[in-house]
């Protein structure tokens, strides 16, 4: 490991001299310059950087960053990515996703990696579509919803990818919007920070073949309402005049108004705790969006730090053996066990 | 407890050249433990010897049940052994059910020691027996020992003051105890074994122990057994030995050829009978830094292993045939990316689940062809158990100089049968030079070296390198997307020939037997022990047939055409519906017959030697 001081980047070092293809107005142009800026703050040194993809308009990425990148198979990057945490658990990792990517084919492996909490960066961009192939639905698509594929609709119930997220124990996950870019700037850094595994779901537009999916928390005026920014120690409370909030009503979430002889105020209300133990916590809260009246929560969910990274826990049984029983000998592994010897 | 007897006078000692022994009973019964005791103690005397174990699919079927019979065959000698037997000269069956899978293949006048005990009315019905065979006459060509196992070695065990199940479970090394007299073998070696398996159980040790000596006292005390067997260690090259499975000797090559290399190794894989023992052998090797993960399934066991090879490490991942199939895609990736990466099939019945404890041979097509699009990979296939060791080092070798992956084919007869095997010493080792590429000025990530045409390996890491791979096709040298057509087709033909290039140091092929004349057998994997044996039957009554047994299935040895036209007949035996023909037949245009065999057995030596009878008649 070199101890050589740090080059100081700038956005433009992460950047590739590649034709970046994405279409004109897709929501993954903002990702992209956020992530190179975001990179250049991090303090880690540029070859240090790894990002790994499936296949999907967002599974591009790697392309248009100037880091080492492995544009893989469909669902399998969190399997790849743990192949190469094992081997160099000092690498920054990061994994490049999207809602068919992760959630359909790459389901079983998503939990998996969440659930081994390996040291990785999962950017997980859901435009509640699949773009690439062109317009067929995916796990994160609304019920009824006419696509390519389901012209009658959808018959199936979306993924609440968060939900999903915090039910594999995943110790890190968060939500940030495309189009918010200093929140989506900060979150990044957030997830970075994390030592294990950490999953941010990046809400996406695609233009192209499910343009609006989430105008209703985008457009204009809609954000202050429709959204809720979750921060550490911070009451739940939205909406323009900053007077609606969430509480605690028995074992569910409520809606109120504050002020105007409601008689709820700010100590009524939840008080946000991205470091409670229990999962059932930020499962509540992932829940949110599903119901009439509620806002859509963003911002980190649960960010637990009690949980060893996979990769350090595998280390150290190797460090631990090595201790114990000395470095491996070939010579003598050749020569284990019962043997004997011909003589000529 | 040593009981003294008085030679008696028309007690015989034979001095013979081979045997084959044969246990076998319930799955519960120990017959596995009890195998692999007289084989190690044979292969320690010094003679040569080869096994076949026999599991059932299920791991406890109802006692006394035929699907249940768990079997263990040794054949051992003072010459060369090549497979372990077509006869069996000594069955040791456990029960009736034991009895009846097995009896076919006891040799007329072969011995047949029974466990008495066991064969009560409740047992014969389980093995569908509506009469006793030990009273119908149906074994008046045996030499048939019927012993009250259970009795005696209840009787032998009293004064441990053990319960009866525990006592029952000894059984085994009662009948291990009458071999052991049988063929005037000593008890040493399965002593140490017991005590050291059983170190914090010493009433185990005292249990096992003084069962196997009341077995070798009883054959000394009855006049049963008027004859006792002497087969003299065999003329093996000098050397120092070890008995070794298949799977045993596949892991120890890749430790070898990661410790040679100077990497790190990295096994991703998924449990799956019969390659779930290299995943369990490698675990214990973190002495080495080997990192084994078991991952979540076959997919994620192969690219794990991508990832870690794309970051230096030696990637392995072992599987067998439906692990194959859910591997292809990734296969496909490792071929775009030219990352080195070595892949077990270690084989069995097929198709879909088919028979996962019996042998087969019938993946090469898939080793060979599956995947999309045209994807060529290296094949090598090891021969025999000890061979496994050697091919592993191959295999890792050509994957780290051509920055290819490569599918080593081996089979659940390899795989669990035992053999004893030459040590090498480490400088008897291949060298596996490696070399990341650490330079930045004009480094392209495609750019190929110009007798190997591998691609440079630059790891993650490495200041300056900074590159994206992945499985779209891309442009020659510089590694950009690229669609381009006449780029495509000449990727194409790069790592076609690159493939092809392996073929530079694969020797060239000479005929064991003949090099030329009326018959060749070629061949390839496990099938090389039977043929061996055959060939020498077949020479030594003066027919005219040679035998080339490929170790590489792709490329081929360049020669290998030329060989073939040299023999009138061409004959191929393999454990499928014809492979290796196919391959040879649109290759050469030579009219290669095969002898095809899909039993989930191994060919018998007299099956090849009738077959190259009815050839040359």
């Amino acid at each position: 490991m070199t101890t050589a001081t740090l080059p100081v980047y700038t956005k433009k070092d992460f950047q590739t001299d590649q034709e970046v293809r994405w279409c004109p107005g897709c929501g993954d142009y903002a990702i992209l310059a956020a992530t190179q800026a975001v990179f250049a703050e991090l303090g880690v040194r540029r070859e240090n950087f790894v990002m790994i993809s499936g296949i999907g308009c967002s599974s591009r990425f790697p392309y248009y960053m100037n880091t080492f990148g492995f544009h893989t198979i469909h669902g399998r990057a969190p399997a790849i990515a743990t192949g190469v945490k094992l081997v160099r658990p000092d690498l920054d990792v990061w994994v490049v996703t999207g809602d068919g990517d992760s959630l359909s084919i790459g389901g079983n492996h998503t939990i998996h990696m969440l659930r081994r909490n390996v040291g990785l960066k999962v950017l997980m961009f859901n435009n509640k579509i699949y773009g690439l192939t062109k317009g067929q639905y995916s796990p994160t698509s609304e019920m009824g919803k006419k696509t390519k594929s389901t012209p009658y609709g959808t018959a199936d119930r979306p993924f609440n990818p968060i939900s999903l997220a915090i039910g594999s124990e995943a110790t890190f996950v968060a939500r940030t919007v495309d189009v918010f870019q200093q929140h989506l700037k900060d979150t990044l850094k957030k997830a970075a920070a994390h030592q294990g595994a950490a999953y941010i779901e990046v809400l996406q537009n695609c233009n192209i073949f499910n343009d609006h999916a989430w105008e209703n928390l985008t457009e204009k005026d809609a954000r202050s309402e429709q959204v809720v920014q979750l921060e550490h120690g911070k009451p739940l409370i939205f909406g323009k005049n900053r007077d609606k909030g969430i509480r605690m009503n028995g074992f569910d979430l409520e809606v109120v108004h504050l002020g105007n002889g409601n008689g709820f105020t700010e100590k009524d209300l939840l008080v946000h705790d991205e470091h409670h133990p229990r999962a059932a916590y930020a499962f509540m809260l992932s829940h949110m969006e599903q119901r009439p009246g509620f806002p859509t929560p963003i911002g980190v969910l649960r960010s637990w730090s009690d949980v060893p990274r996979y990769e350090d826990v595998i280390t150290q049984q190797i460090r631990d053996v090595q201790n114990k029983k000395g470095k491996g000998d070939l010579a003598k592994l050749l020569r284990a066990g019962d043997t004997w010897e011909v003589r000529a | 407890m040593s009981t003294t007897v008085t030679e008696v006078p028309h007690r015989k000692r034979e001095i013979i050249d081979k045997a084959c022994i044969r246990f076998c009973g319930d799955s519960g019964d120990g017959m596995q433990i009890t195998g692999s005791q007289f084989t190690n103690t044979a292969a320690i005397y010094g003679n040569d010897l080869a096994t076949f174990p026999d599991f059932p699919a299920e791991i406890r079927a109802p006692a006394g049940t035929l699907p249940g019979v768990s079997g263990f065959q040794v054949n051992f000698s003072s010459s060369d052994v090549y497979t372990p037997g077509d006869a069996v000269d000594v069955l040791v069956a456990m029960n009736p059910a034991a009895l009846k899978v097995n009896l076919p293949d006891l040799r007329t006048n072969g011995i047949l020691i029974v466990n008495l005990d066991d064969f009560k009315e409740n047992d014969l019905r389980k093995a569908q027996y509506p009469v006793s065979p030990l009273e119908d006459h149906s074994l008046d060509g045996y030499r048939l020992f019927a012993v009250e196992l259970t009795k005696l070695t209840r009787a032998a065990l009293k004064e441990l003051g053990l319960d009866a199940k525990t006592m029952d479970r000894c059984k085994n090394f009662f009948a291990l105890g009458m071999c052991y007299w049988l063929y005037n073998r000593s008890m040493d070696t399965t002593l140490r074994y017991l005590e050291d398996k059983f170190k914090s159980k010493p009433a185990l040790v005292a249990a096992n122990r003084l069962a196997m000596q009341a077995g070798y006292s009883y054959c000394e005390a009855t006049e049963a057994f008027q004859i006792s067997y002497e087969i003299p260690p065999a003329k093996l090259t000098p050397g120092v030995y070890r008995n070794i499975s298949g799977n045993t000797a596949l892991a120890m090559g890749f430790v070898a050829a990661a410790d040679k290399a100077g990497i790190p190794l990295f096994l991703g894989s998924y449990p799956i009978t019969p390659a779930s023992d290299i995943l369990h052998e490698l675990s214990q090797y973190k002495d080495f830094g080997v990192i084994t993960f078991q991952a979540e399934d076959e997919i994620a066991a192969v690219t794990s292993a991508i990832g870690a090879a794309y970051t230096g490490a030696l990637g392995i991942t072992t599987t067998s045939g439906p692990g194959m199939a859910l591997k292809t895609e990734a296969l496909g990736l490792a071929v775009a990316v030219e990352l080195p990466l070595v892949i077990c099939d270690i084989q069995r019945g097929g198709p879909s689940t088919g028979l996962p404890t019996k042998t087969e041979q019938a993946d090469l097509l898939q080793a060979l062809f599956g995947r999309n699009s045209e994807a060529p990979i290296p094949v090598l296939a090891p021969s025999s158990p000890g061979d496994c060791f050697w091919v592993a080092l191959e295999a890792s070798r050509i994957a780290i100089k051509y920055m290819v992956p490569v599918i080593i084919l081996s089979d659940g007869y390899l795989a669990n049968g035992a053999e004893p095997w030459k040590i090498p010493t480490t400088a008897e080792l291949p060298e596996i030079p490696v070399h990341f590429e650490t330079n930045p000025e004009d480094f392209h990530p495609y750019r190929r070296n110009a007798t190997t045409l591998a691609r440079p390996w630059a790891i993650p890491g490495t200041p300056g390198l900074e590159h994206r791979v992945g499985g779209i096709e891309k442009q020659d040298v510089t590694g950009n997307i690229n669609y381009d057509p006449l780029n495509h087709e000449r990727m194409v033909r790069l790592r076609a020939a690159k493939v092809e290039a392996v073929a530079d140091e694969i020797p060239d092929v000479v005929p064991e037997g003949d090099t030329s004349g009326e018959l060749l057998i070629v061949a390839w994997g496990s099938t090389h022990g039977p043929i061996t044996a055959a060939l020498k039957t077949a020479r030594a009554k003066g027919q005219s047939v040679g035998h080339v047994h490929l170790r590489h299935l792709n490329p081929l040895p360049r020669n290998l055409g030329d060989v073939l036209k040299r023999f009138k007949h061409v004959l191929v035996p393999e454990m499928n519906m014809g492979q290796l023909l196919m391959i040879l037949r649109a290759k050469y245009l030579v009219d290669a017959q095969g002898y095809n065999k899909i039993q989930g057995k191994p060919f018998k030596q007299s099956e090849i030697e009738q077959r190259i009878d009815e050839i040359l008649e």
